[in-house]
């Protein structure tokens, strides 16, 4: 659109529209893969929650209709999945950035005489994508178990009651959620830090800052692009995750993404899961966006 | 043929278990068939929306579904077999199948095997859509459990078979002879069957499990798992209850059960509610006592010394069958019936037995295998004895509308 517009102010009016129209040409491929694999999937979706079951038809029969109900239906049925999956998406994001910013400051700012082994921790930051998912989630899975050694552990120093577990529990959901996401805050918050000015941060030393109000008042305000959007990749992914429900939690954990899930494929009920597709979707964007809005970096957008 | 849009009482559950004939109640059906007045199946086929079955003929008696592809098994000789893991004689040394290669030595069939189907809920939802087109989905043969083959066979997504093909399909099980989905059994055959039952540690729960209602027992708070496969967990609860599983039950003893299950995994004693992956549970420890597959614990059982028990409550159990089945587009249906021919020879039904280690529903597998493997012969996990099979009934099949009802409310009690 904006090469369209340039391209309009020049001198010649007739070349001016052939240029324009090769522009339009240029872009034609694009809109046409936005179309296809955006605007009309979101579409078919939009029809596909308001459409009714069939009473007695096959299984998974629909009909086109306006029945606004599925939504009602599903916020009231679903209420708590819908709590679960935000809340253990916030708590993920925090602790993810609570472990990833430390991480990311001591590879950008600390290990920046040091290119080599920056670049190995950069690896070693990167390295689990090299193996599935759902392999990591499971070994996860075996690491929590009740006779494994963590557990044991954590009962002998009396941090766990004798009767606890780890699987199937919220905290084991959480936390591989934070595992797993935690490379997604780890690297925009790098990339913000590797860009840090030093020569600010002693200027809030030379005029005697403690070392903590020069964080608050240089370091973090830099940085809060990184920390946007490290949280938005964090936080977005989270909330819509099945798969650490699915394998580290049991029926009290299940969240928004196992009920699509399980609508989807096991009850074949698709007005019911494209109505809760289309609610998660409006109900994340919206948090991001007053999310965005209070952290005043709309540039991101 | 009858695409089975009834609504059928199961009588054959019965005879499945006590391995008696099947008795002139069948005849019933034809009185139950019909309800469904299903003419708007055919109006919305029109909507498209991906997935949605596609009904045009609707009728109880005539042929639902698209039309069958050209069979063209003559000029390509190969065929295209997807199966469930674990479920055919694997050499781990030669990295073969080795019914399948003597299968391919012997008939110059080039038969390609996979095993795609993890589900049968997700292996339906990946292909119902090209079956409603009555496109080739690449697989000459596809393996479902009964209700899942019910809805294949009443979608008309499946393709007759020709019998005088598979001559060997008289040594089916009198007792599976007659299911209520596909009366003349020319639409499906039985791959293997199987008891839903209890499993439980031998080392933590000394005294065993005789009841589902020991699995409700505060000692094995939070060690408890049951299956997401529902009519194996709700059948065994309605079961333990004094309900006929088989037999006309409706909403209110389904409800029942379902009050159960929602209590105990409220209060915690059901740890998680699971598919396959029960067994790994089992073994790391997690879980103690579970409802589970009869073939799946003799299989952990040689991996792991014999440490698990299995056991059909005396309550009852459920029996199940996976069933082979050529899908609406497949191009290589008399490949497939070779196939299904070879496999019901009792020779090789006895290699494969021996290895799956589920119930081998050709007669004459068990005196094959008495020559080669006596002691396996006469396990009563695959050749099971008359006492065990008295116990165990069929889940009947249920309507369209209950199949969804019943799924979703089992589903919204296991918090999805």
């Amino acid at each position: 659109m904006t090469a369209a517009l340039v391209v309009g102010h020049g001198t010649e009016v007739a070349g001016a529209r052939r240029r324009s129209r090769t522009a339009w040409l240029l872009l034609a491929p694009g809109l046409l893969y936005l179309f296809v694999f955006f605007v009309a999937p979101v579409a078919v979706l939009l029809l596909t929650s308001l459409f009714e079951r069939v009473p007695g038809g096959p299984v998974g029969a629909t009909r086109p209709a306006f029945a606004v109900s599925n939504y009602v239906d599903a916020v009231v049925t679903y209420a708590p999945q819908f709590g679960r999956s935000f809340l253990y998406a916030f708590i993920a994001t925090v602790l993810a950035l609570a472990i990833g910013y430390p991480l990311a400051y001591v590879i950008g700012v600390r290990c920046r005489t040091r290119p080599l082994l920056q670049g190995v921790l950069l690896v070693l930051v990167i390295a689990p994508f090299f193996t599935s998912f759902i392999l990591r989630t499971i070994a996860w899975k075996q690491i929590l178990a009740d006779d494994s050694v963590v557990v044991s552990v954590l009962k002998t120093v009396s941090l766990l009651p004798d009767d606890a577990r780890l699987t199937a529990t919220p905290v084991a959901v959480v936390a591989g959620l934070t595992y797993n996401f935690l490379p997604f805050m780890t690297l925009p918050v790098y990339a913000s830090l590797e860009r840090l000015d030093l020569r600010l941060v002693e200027a809030g030393g030379d005029l005697y800052a403690t070392p903590i109000s020069t964080f608050r008042h240089v370091t973090l305000p830099l940085t809060m692009p990184g920390i946007v959007s490290g949280s938005l990749l964090t936080f977005i992914p989270a909330a819509g995750d099945y798969v650490n429900s699915a394998l580290l939690g049991n029926a009290g954990t299940s969240m928004v993404g196992n009920v699509i899930d399980s609508r989807f494929f096991r009850v074949v009920d698709y007005p019911t899961a494209a109505a809760l597709s289309v609610i998660l979707m409006a109900a994340v964007l919206l948090l991001v966006a007053w999310y965005v809005r209070r952290s005043g970096t709309e540039d991101l957008l | 043929m009858h695409p089975a849009r009834f609504r059928s009482l199961s009588p054959e559950a019965q005879a499945v278990l006590s391995l008696q004939r099947a008795t002139g109640r069948l005849s019933r059906r034809s009185l139950l068939r019909g309800a469904g007045t299903l003419g708007a199946g055919a109006l919305l086929a029109a909507c498209g929306t991906a997935g949605t079955p596609t009904n045009a003929a609707g009728g109880p008696t005539s042929a639902a579904g698209p039309a069958p592809a050209a069979d063209v098994s003559d000029t390509e000789k190969k065929v295209d077999w997807a199966n469930w893991t674990l479920y055919l004689d694997y050499d781990p040394a030669t990295k073969k199948y080795p019914t399948l290669e003597k299968f391919i030595a012997t008939t110059g069939i080039a038969a390609t095997y996979s095993e795609d189907i993890d589900g049968n809920d997700t292996y339906y939802g990946k292909i119902s859509g090209q079956l409603a087109n009555g496109q080739d989905i690449g697989k000459d043969i596809v393996v479902f459990t009964d209700w899942m083959a019910a809805r294949m066979v009443r979608m008309g997504y499946t393709q007759e078979l020709d019998l005088s093909l598979i001559p060997n399909a008289k040594n089916l099980l009198p007792s599976l002879r007659g299911v209520d989905y596909d009366p003349g059994r020319n639409r499906t055959l039985t791959w293997q069957s199987g008891f839903g039952g209890l499993a439980w540690n031998k080392a933590a729960v000394p005294g065993g499990l005789k009841s589902v209602s020991d699995l409700w027992k505060p000692e094995l708070k939070g060690r408890v798992e049951v299956l997401d496969e529902w009519r194996d967990t709700v059948g065994l609860i309605m079961a333990d209850q004094g309900v006929d599983i088989s037999g006309s039950w409706g909403a209110d003893q389904f409800g029942n059960a379902i009050d159960v299950l929602d209590n105990q995994i409220k209060s915690g004693q059901i740890r998680q509610v699971k598919g396959n992956s029960y067994k790994e549970d089992l073994v790391s420890g997690d879980a103690v006592a579970v409802i589970g597959w009869s073939g799946d614990i003799t299989q952990l059982n040689t991996e792991n010394d014999d440490k698990f028990a299995f056991a059909v409550p005396d309550a009852g159990g459920t029996l199940w069958s996976d069933n082979m089945m050529v899908p609406v587009g497949a191009r290589h249906k008399k490949n497939a019936e070779t196939l299904m021919n070879y496999y019901y020879d009792p020779e090789v039904a006895a290699q494969v037995a021996a290895y799956v280690s589920y119930i081998c529903p050709v007669v004459g597998a068990q005196e094959a295998l008495r020559k080669t493997d006596p002691q396996l012969a006469a396990d009563t996990s695959i050749f099971p004895d008359a006492a065990t099979l008295a116990k165990v009934k069929v889940f009947r099949t249920l309507t369209p509308q209950e199949e969804t009802d019943f799924g979703g409310r089992f589903q919204t009690t296991i918090g999805n």
